[in-house]
C-alpha cells in the first residue's frame, strides 16, 4: 500500500511501508549507501509526518520482509500477543509517542506491553523521537537478568571485561582480566573474542577463564565469542559453557550469512539450558547486533538499518538472553559515519531493545576511519549511564589490540559509576568488597587481592 | 597524586594497556597523550595521500611501465561512505587500460591507497622490488603496474580484467589500527574480473618491517602466485598458512 504527504503543495509518495521507514529515517551513511535514504531534509520530514499518522495496527497487517519468505516475520507475527497490544492499539504511531512520554506510563506499564509490539512499532517510534526521548522512555524500563550474578537492576551498572589478545596467548588474556578485575570489571560476563575457531582452540580458552573463576570464587559468567555451532560440539563433550554466545541479524537471509537458523537457536538453547550451570538464574545467552549487518551481507530487501536492528531484537527475545549488546560503532563509517551517527544510532538500539523487553548493553566503539574519537565516545557512555544501560565493555585503555578498535575501558566504566551513583552487580560488588578490592563506597582500594591475583599468572 | 598499579609486572605478558594507573578513577595524563598519539598517527594515515614522485621514481626503476588510475569515488569523504564506488574505475581511467591493454599476460600488478597510503609510501616500492624480480625470473609476463587512488581491493578486478591478465596483486593500504598506522596488505586473486567477492582472495597483511618484513611477504605473496596459477584459483579453495585479517581489509 502506498504512503503520501503534502508540505506546501509538495506531495511525497512513498511505495510501502517499508520504503516509508527508511525514509523517515535518521540520517546515517547505510542507508545512503544501500539507496533507501530520503534524497532531502524536507522529504525525511514529510516521511515521518506520514508515519505519525499511521495506525499501529498497520504493522500488523503489513510486513516488511514477507512472512512466507522469513521465518523472522514468522515469529514477530505468530508470537504477538494480541492482549497486551490492547492497551495502545487505538493509536497511531505519532499519539503513541506522546503516550510512552506520559508520566502514568512507566516501568510496569511497558513491561505489560512488551509482547503486544513487534519491532517495526518500535522502530517506527523511535524514528519521530529525539535522544531526550529515547533516553526518557528507556529509563523507565527495568530488565533484570540472572546467571551467577544479578545484572539490569535500578541504580547498578555493569562490565563485560573483554581481555582480548592477537594470539589468545594464555598470559596475555590472563593479564587483561587481572588487571581488569582489580579495576573492578567483569560482572556482566568476561567475554573472549577469540583469535581462532577451532573447538580445541575455544576449549582452551574456556578452561582458562572457568579454573580462574573457580580459584577465586568470582561471582560471574565466562564466554568465549565463537560460532554456536562450535559451542555446540564443546557442549556435547561437556566443556564447561557458561553462556551461549552467536551473532544475530534482523532478517533470515542475514542469519543465513552468519550459518544460523531459529531451529540452530533453539538447539544452542536446550543444550546449554543441559548444563544447568547458572546459580541465581538461568538467563543463558548472549547475543551480539549491530546496524548494518543486514546490509553487509546484502540481505536487507529494502529495509532501512535500524528497522533490521530492531527486528533482531525479535529473535534475541525469544532466548530470554543474560546479555544482549549492539555493538554500534564497529562496522564503519559506510554504515555510522560520525560521532553524531553512532550516538544516534546507540540511542535508538538501546531504547527500542529495552522497550522489547531485552537486558540491552553497547558495545560504545569506532573504528579508525570513523569520523569519531574519545570525545564523541565519552558523550555516548554519559547518555547511555543516564538513560539506564545494562552494561558496558571493559578494555584495557579503551584499545582492544586484537579486534583493532576502540572501545570503552575499566578506568571509563569507574568515571560513570562514579558520577551517576552506579554501582556493580550485587553479588559482584560484594566479592570486590570481600577480595579487598573495592571499599563499601565502590572506591579503589587495592589490598590483599592484588597479590593474590598476579600470582595466579605464574 | 597519581596511583601507581602494583601489578606493571604483567605488563610483559601483553601489549594491551594494562596498568596504567589512575588519577581518581581516570587514566593518567601520561597514558592519556601516549593513546592520543597513537589514534592521531592513526587518522593521519586515512588522511594521508600517495606520494607519486616517490612512487613513480621508485617504481620505474623496475623497468615496467607505470600508469595511472583513479576510482569513482571523488574525495576521501565520499569514499570513505561509498565503498561500492572505491570498487569502480572512473571513465578515464578505463580509457587508459584499454589504450594500454595489449595481449594477455599473466600478473597485474596495482599498488593503492586504500585506507593509508602513508603505508604505501613507506613500504610498496620495497616489496615490488623483490616481487617483480622473482615473477620475472619465474617467466611470468606482466601487465603494466598502476598507481591508483580511492581505491578498495576490489578495484584491481575490473582493472586486471582491462588489461587481460590471469591474476592480480594489489597491495594496498590497510585500515589503520593504534599499534600500526603503516602496515601494506596484498591480495591475490585468479581471474579478476569484476563482480568478484572476498572468498575469490587470497590475502596477506601486517607487511611492514615491525610485522611481515619486505622478504618474507614477498616471497609469500609469490608462492600464493605460483600456486594459484598453477591450480587454476584463488580464495577458500586455495590453503594458506598465513593470517587472514578480512575485517582490516580497505
Amino acid at each position: 500500500m502506498a504512503y503520501r504527504h503534502t508540505i506546501d503543495q509538495k506531495t511525497y509518495q512513498f511505495a510501502d511501508l517499508k520504503e516509508l521507514l527508511a525514509r523517515a529515517t535518521p540520517l546515517r551513511s547505510g542507508d545512503a549507501l544501500a539507496g533507501l535514504a530520503a534524497t532531502s531534509y524536507e522529504e525525511r520530514v514529510a516521511a515521518q509526518m506520514a508515519l505519525a499518522e499511521l495506525p499501529l495496527k498497520t504493522f500488523l497487517q503489513e510486513a516488511v520482509v514477507p512472512y512466507e519468505e522469513d521465518e523472522i516475520t514468522r515469529l514477530i507475527i505468530d508470537s504477538h500477543n494480541t492482549a497486551a497490544f490492547s492497551s495502545v492499539s487505538h493509536l497511531t504511531v505519532g499519539d503513541w509517542r506522546d503516550w510512552l512520554l506520559a508520566d502514568e506510563v512507566d516501568g510496569t506499564v511497558l513491561s505489560n506491553l512488551k509482547w503486544g509490539i513487534t519491532p517495526e512499532m518500535a522502530a517506527a517510534v523511535s524514528k519521530l523521537m529525539r535522544n531526550q526521548d529515547l533516553i526518557a522512555v528507556a529509563k523507565k524500563c527495568e530488565v533484570v537478568t540472572r546467571f551467577r550474578n544479578t545484572i539490569g537492576l535500578r541504580g547498578r551498572f555493569s562490565t563485560r571485561l573483554q581481555p582480548n589478545h592477537p594470539t589468545d596467548d594464555a598470559k596475555g588474556i590472563a593479564a587483561s582480566i587481572i588487571d581488569g578485575l582489580l579495576y573492578g570489571s567483569g560482572d556482566a560476563v568476561i567475554g573472549i573474542n577469540p583469535a581462532g575457531d577451532s573447538p580445541a582452540h575455544v576449549l582452551h580458552l574456556l578452561q582458562l577463564l572457568d579454573s580462574l573463576r573457580e580459584q577465586f570464587s568470582i561471582p560471574t559468567q565466562s564466554c568465549v565469542l565463537c560460532h554456536l555451532t562450535t559451542t555446540l560440539e564443546l557442549i556435547r563433550s561437556h566443556a564447561p559453557v557458561d553462556l551461549c554466545f552467536q551473532s544475530v541479524g534482523g532478517t533470515a537471509q542475514t542469519n543465513r550469512s552468519f550459518g544460523i537458523s531459529l531451529s540452530l537457536l533453539d538447539e544452542a538453547w536446550d543444550a546449554t539450558g543441559s548444563l544447568r550451570r547458572g546459580t541465581v538464574g538461568d538467563n543463558r545467552m548472549y547475543f551480539e547486533t549491530g546496524q548494518g549487518s543486514a546490509l553487509s551481507a546484502n540481505a536487507h530487501g529494502g529495509v532501512d538499518q535500524q528497522t533490521c536492528e530492531a527486528r533482531a531484537y525479535a529473535v534475541a527475545r525469544k532466548y530470554e538472553p543474560l546479555l544482549v549488546n549492539t555493538v554500534v560503532g564497529f562496522i564503519g563509517p559506510e554504515y555510522l559515519y560520525d560521532g553524531k551517527q553512532i550516538i544516534r544510532a546507540a540511542l535508538e538500539d538501546h531504547f527500542c531493545g529495552k522497550l522489547l523487553g531485552l537486558p540491552m548493553g553497547v558495545d560504545i566503539c569506532y573504528t579508525n576511519h570513523a569520523e569519531a574519537d574519545q570525545d564523541d565516545m565519552d558523550n555516548l557512555l554519559t547518555l547511555l549511564g543516564v538513560a539506564g544501560c545494562n552494561f558496558i565493555m571493559g578494555i584495557p585503555g579503551s584499545d582492544d589490540i586484537m579486534l583493532n578498535y576502540q572501545s570503552t575501558s575499566f578506568h571509563d566504566a569507574l568515571y560513570i559509576r562514579k558520577l551517576l551513583g552506579l554501582r556493580p552487580a550485587p553479588e559482584f560488588e560484594q566479592w570486590l568488597l570481600a577480595q579487598g578490592i573495592a571499599d563499601g563506597t565502590g572506591k579503589l582500594v587495592h589490598t590483599a587481592a592484588v597479590n593474590r591475583l598476579m600470582h595466579h599468572i605464574d | 597524586m597519581n596511583k601507581h598499579d602494583p601489578w606493571e609486572p604483567l605488563k610483559q605478558f601483553t601489549a594491551a594497556r594494562i596498568a596504567m594507573g589512575r588519577a581518581g578513577s581516570s587514566i593518567p595524563v601520561s597514558n592519556l597523550l601516549q593513546f592520543n598519539v597513537a589514534h592521531a598517527h592513526a587518522r593521519d594515515a586515512v588522511y594521508s595521500v600517495l606520494d607519486r614522485e616517490v612512487l613513480v621514481e621508485g617504481l620505474e626503476q623496475s623497468g615496467l611501465p607505470l600508469l595511472q588510475v583513479h576510482s569513482q569515488a571523488r574525495n576521501r569523504q565520499e569514499y570513505l561512505q561509498r565503498p561500492d564506488l572505491g570498487r569502480l574505475l572512473d571513465e578515464r581511467s578505463l580509457e587508459i587500460l584499454n589504450q594500454h591493454a595489449g595481449t594477455p599476460c599473466d600478473v597485474s600488478l596495482v599498488v593503492a591507497d586504500g585506507l593509508s597510503a602513508r603505508a604505501v609510501n613507506a613500504h610498496a616500492v620495497a616489496v615490488l622490488e623483490v616481487l617483480t624480480a622473482m615473477l620475472q625470473a619465474a617467466g611470468h609476463t606482466l601487465a603494466p603496474v598502476c598507481l591508483a587512488t580511492q581505491a578498495r581491493v576490489a578495484l584491481a578486478d575490473p582493472l586486471a580484467h582491462a588489461l587481460h591478465a590471469r591474476l592480480s596483486i594489489i597491495l594496498i593500504g590497510e585500515r589503520p589500527g593504534l599499534s600500526a598506522a603503516d602496515s601494506l596488505g596484498a591480495y591475490i586473486t585468479y581471474a579478476p574480473r569484476p563482480g568478484l567477492t572476498d572468498e575469490s582472495r587470497n590475502c596477506i597483511s601486517n607487511i611492514r618491517p615491525q610485522g611481515l618484513p619486505y622478504q618474507p611477504a614477498a616471497h609469500r605473496i609469490f608462492y600464493l602466485v605460483q600456486e594459484a596459477l598453477r591450480r587454476g584459483l584463488s580464495g577458500v579453495g586455495l590453503k594458506d598458512n598465513s593470517l587472514n585479517q578480512d575485517s582490516l581489509e580497505p
